[in-house]
């Protein structure tokens, strides 16, 4: 029997035009999110500006909402500070123990590592948090009595600090920094290490000369997703950092972003709950900033190679 | 000529590898310490009682079937949301784009998404779906909300997925004049079957351990759902809300049966994940 | 005596015997070529003086290799002492993703030499050797991925000449380059001879006869045939290297 190749069948090319408008649309979703979600944390953040001016949200320190005053300086400064030291001290431990990984232990060993750091990463945002307020801040409220024993100027927190925080956000951004690190270091060519130990270089020569500086571009996008995390955490930090909107020195229970919009959000009403908007806002551009940042890293790496 | 054996001592290579052996040490450690401490604290307090009875102010303030259910609920419906979104967009992008800018478009949003904090998407939600789509606190909000924060992970996975399908099988589907739907669902899906799992498995993952985003969408409430459908409309905290609950409360013990639970979740997945990626022989990249 | 003795040569990848008792004496400030088709094991040879085969994994080797006398695998012999004087290049051009000052400097500097000056020389002294200085003087600074395929090769060979080494082991290092710059490594060769002892694989057997004062005719994990490189060509005594060197296989 002849058959002609001209489309016949109405309903499959109905189906297959069909299926390919579901998914153009199913993919146009994750811009649709990104686009609705930054217009409404515009649209939602503004309003307070314009009403208690811009200058006295983010350049002034008084935090009184009751008064009508409500400068976040101290908690965007906060956010800062304890982001920058928690990366400071995350980034030597997860780039070792990612160096470890990818150039010094065998199969077994790293099996074991890899599941133990994937754990780490999967534990819920609220467990750390439990451990932060029931063994951290113990510790420190110990040190801080040790410190500011009758120290009439210092107000003790019971342990609920900037270190304290710093410490449990160092521990939330490690399996990042460890998993992008070493994805990172195993994708340097093996011909660069054995150029190197051809030349009469030890294996850790090799590795801190040659092998991490040819890894810096996806060593830097780790470090970058780490702040990324560590800004962005809230559960795990908010009752560890004691909720007070101070100055971010080490011994101060301090207000992260995060932690100053979780706090108040479920009761505060008008002005103040627009002021909570703003401050995911100041939040919002923070991540932007910093995806911004990678994207031109991730971008560099691909003309790199 | 200089002889071979002279060994040199190298101090610098010694304190390098000292310090890679702390903090590996320090990493892998710190994993033991953790679920050691919340079993410790836990098990005192655990009750299976608790797993099966709904909680009550008076009569049973542990019981956590409601938060179970509610976190059943959230699963569910944030992944019959998720799943077929992630996976077509990722089918788009992999078997039909042709524009290569609009593909780096949502490639880049995709990347935006997996970097906004839950915190984030928790005050979208919250004013998007629940006030001005109307829905209020309630599990339904809660999985929009969620949904959004999983879709990188699905689309990503299945993308890794399509993208390990020999091109043979495309071709040869192809070559017997196969149209494109039909290819994908009857070829090429079932063949990447256990990597798009695998990302579902870590989705879910993220949801059990998910509370910022929760905590103003779906809400803290334990009741038990009084009608299947309707439970959807209503406020309804997970297992993960509950401990935040009972940590601000200071009911340490409940906390930390919950964090016990999690964990134990939290492992069955990523060894179920595992077992499908060894036993299906998976390519992921991730 | 010889530069390096190889006495009884065994080397197994897992289950294959991959060097079958092999015997060689290469002999100071001469070029030693090594010759014969893909997997005959010549490569594997040469990887093995200068024990980068420790970095495989599953090998085992049994026999002797001396350099000067010494055992290389004997007790108390450090590796990278061994590296330094037995140098190698790749046959791949492979600079490090640096300069090329920092890749020619990498040498010295891990063995200890800090002093800028110093270094300088020694740079300019090993780009000249390695017949590139004045190619690219004044580009010392600008990333080495930026020179051309023959320019990254005699980088690497400066960047070997740089530790000084005693023998330079080179795995094929002119396959993947164009015949111009080909030529030029291979007058380098014969200039660095009178101070260096220089072995080299090769599966081109007109660079063999050109360059080479001793050639090995390597086949299926065997040193068929051993001696000097006209003699070898002119009048081979086994059968299976007329057949290799006449075009027959390989």
């Amino acid at each position: 029997m002849k058959y002609s190749i001209v489309g016949s069948n109405k309903t499959t090319t109905r189906e297959e035009k069909a299926a390919a408008y579901i998914f153009i649309a199913c993919a146009a979703l994750s811009i649709i999110a990104v686009v609705s979600i930054t217009a409404y944390m515009i649209i939602s953040g503004t309003p307070a500006i314009f009403k208690v001016g811009l200058v006295d949200i983010l350049f002034s320190t008084v935090w009184q909402p009751t008064a009508g005053k409500f400068g976040i300086l101290y908690i965007i400064l906060t956010s800062i500070i304890g982001t920058f030291f928690a990366v400071l001290l995350a980034v030597p431990i997860g780039l070792l123990t990612a160096v470890a990984l990818s150039e010094l232990v065998n199969e077994k060993f790293k099996k074991v590592l890899k599941s133990a750091i994937e754990m780490l990463a999967g534990i819920p945002s609220v467990v750390y948090g439990l451990l932060g307020i029931l063994i951290i801040n113990p510790a420190m409220y110990a040190l801080e009595r040790s410190i500011y024993a009758g120290n009439p100027h210092h107000q003790m927190t019971g342990g609920a600090n900037l270190i304290a925080t710093i410490l449990v956000l160092v521990i939330m951004i490690l399996p990042t920094l460890v998993n992008v690190s070493e994805t990172a270091l195993e994708t340097v060519p093996q011909h660069l290490r054995l150029s190197s130990l051809a030349l009469g270089a030890t294996k850790i020569q090799t590795i801190f000369k040659v092998v991490i500086p040819a890894a810096k571009n996806g060593i830097f996008s780790a470090i970058v997703l780490g702040v990324g995390r560590a800004i962005g955490e809230a559960m795990a930090i908010l009752l560890v950092a004691g909720n007070a909107v101070k100055a971010p020195w080490p011994f101060n229970s301090v207000r992260f972003l995060t932690t100053a919009i979780v706090s108040e959000m479920g009761y505060s009403q008008g002005l103040h709950r627009q002021v909570l908007f703003t401050i995911g806002l100041v939040l919002f551009v923070f991540i932007m900033v910093i995806n911004i940042i990678l994207s031109r890293i991730l971008k560099k790496g691909e003309e790199d190679d | 000529m200089t002889s071979i054996t002279a060994k040199k001592t190298r101090i610098s290579d010694n304190i390098l590898l000292a310090l890679i052996g702390i903090c590996t040490f320090f990493s892998a450690a710190l994993i033991v310490v953790i679920i050691v401490y919340v079993f410790s604290k836990g098990i005192p307090f655990f009750k299976f009682k608790d797993l099966i009875s709904p909680q009550s102010a008076l009569t049973n303030p542990n019981g956590l079937l409601g938060n179970i259910i509610n976190t059943l609920y959230i699963i569910l419906g944030t992944l019959l949301l998720a799943c077929p979104i992630g996976i077509g967009g990722a089918i788009y992008l992999n078997e039909y784009a042709k524009n290569k800018k609009f593909v780096e478009a949502v490639s880049f949003a995709t990347e935006v998404l997996s970097g906004i904090p839950s915190i984030i998407f928790g005050l979208f939600g919250m004013i998007f779906f629940g006030e001005l789509l109307g829905f209020k606190y309630s599990i339904l909000t809660g999985c929009f909300t969620l949904t959004l924060l999983i879709l990188p992970i699905i689309i990503r996975s299945t993308q890794t997925a399509l993208a390990s399908v020999p091109e043979s099988y495309r071709e040869a589907a192809r070559g017997l004049g196969a149209t494109k739907w039909y290819m994908i669902h009857t070829v090429i899906l079932p063949s990447c079957l256990p990597g798009i799992l695998t990302g579902v498995i870590l989705a879910m993952g993220r949801i059990i351990a998910e509370s910022a985003a929760l905590l103003f969408t779906a809400g803290s409430a334990y009741l038990m759902p009084r009608d299947f459908f309707s439970h959807f409309l209503e406020s309804g905290g997970t297992l993960t809300i509950q401990l935040y609950i009972a940590m601000t409360n200071a009911q340490y013990g409940q906390a930390f049966v919950i964090g016990m639970i999690l964990i134990v979740l939290i492992f069955l997945m990523n060894a179920l994940a595992k077992w499908i990626t060894k036993h299906f022989d998976v390519n992921t990249k991730e | 005596m010889s530069k390096i003795s190889v006495q009884h040569l065994n080397l197994w990848y897992g289950e294959k015997h991959a060097l079958k008792d092999t015997n060689l004496e290469i002999e100071e400030n001469k070029i030693t070529a090594f010759i014969g088709p893909s997997g005959c094991g010549k490569s594997t040879f040469l990887k093995t003086l200068n024990r980068m085969q420790d970095y495989v994994k599953g090998v085992r080797i049994e026999g002797l290799v001396s350099l000067d006398g010494e055992d290389i695998f004997g007790k108390g012999v450090d590796p990278t002492l061994l590296r330094k004087k037995v140098g190698m290049v790749f046959q791949q051009p492979n600079p490090f993703p640096m300069s090329v000052y920092d890749n020619v400097a990498y040498g010295p500097r891990i063995h200890g030499i800090k002093n800028k000056k110093k270094l300088d020389e020694i740079v300019e002294k090993s780009l000249k050797s390695a017949a590139l200085y004045d190619e690219i003087k004044d580009r010392l600074h600008s990333s080495a991925l930026g020179l051309s395929g023959g320019q990254q090769q005699r980088l690497c060979i400066a960047r070997t000449l740089a530790v000084e080494p005693e023998v330079i082991l080179l795995d094929e290092p002119t396959s993947a380059l164009d015949p111009i710059s080909t030529s030029k490594i291979e007058d380098l060769l014969m200039e660095l001879k009178d101070k260096y002892t220089i072995v080299i694989v090769t599966h081109n057997m007109q660079q063999a006869s050109r360059i080479a004062d001793k050639t090995a005719f390597f086949l299926h994990g065997e040193i068929i045939e051993y001696g000097d490189t006209e003699k070898i060509f002119s009048f081979p005594e086994d059968k299976r290297t007329e057949d290799y060197i006449t075009g027959r296989f390989g």
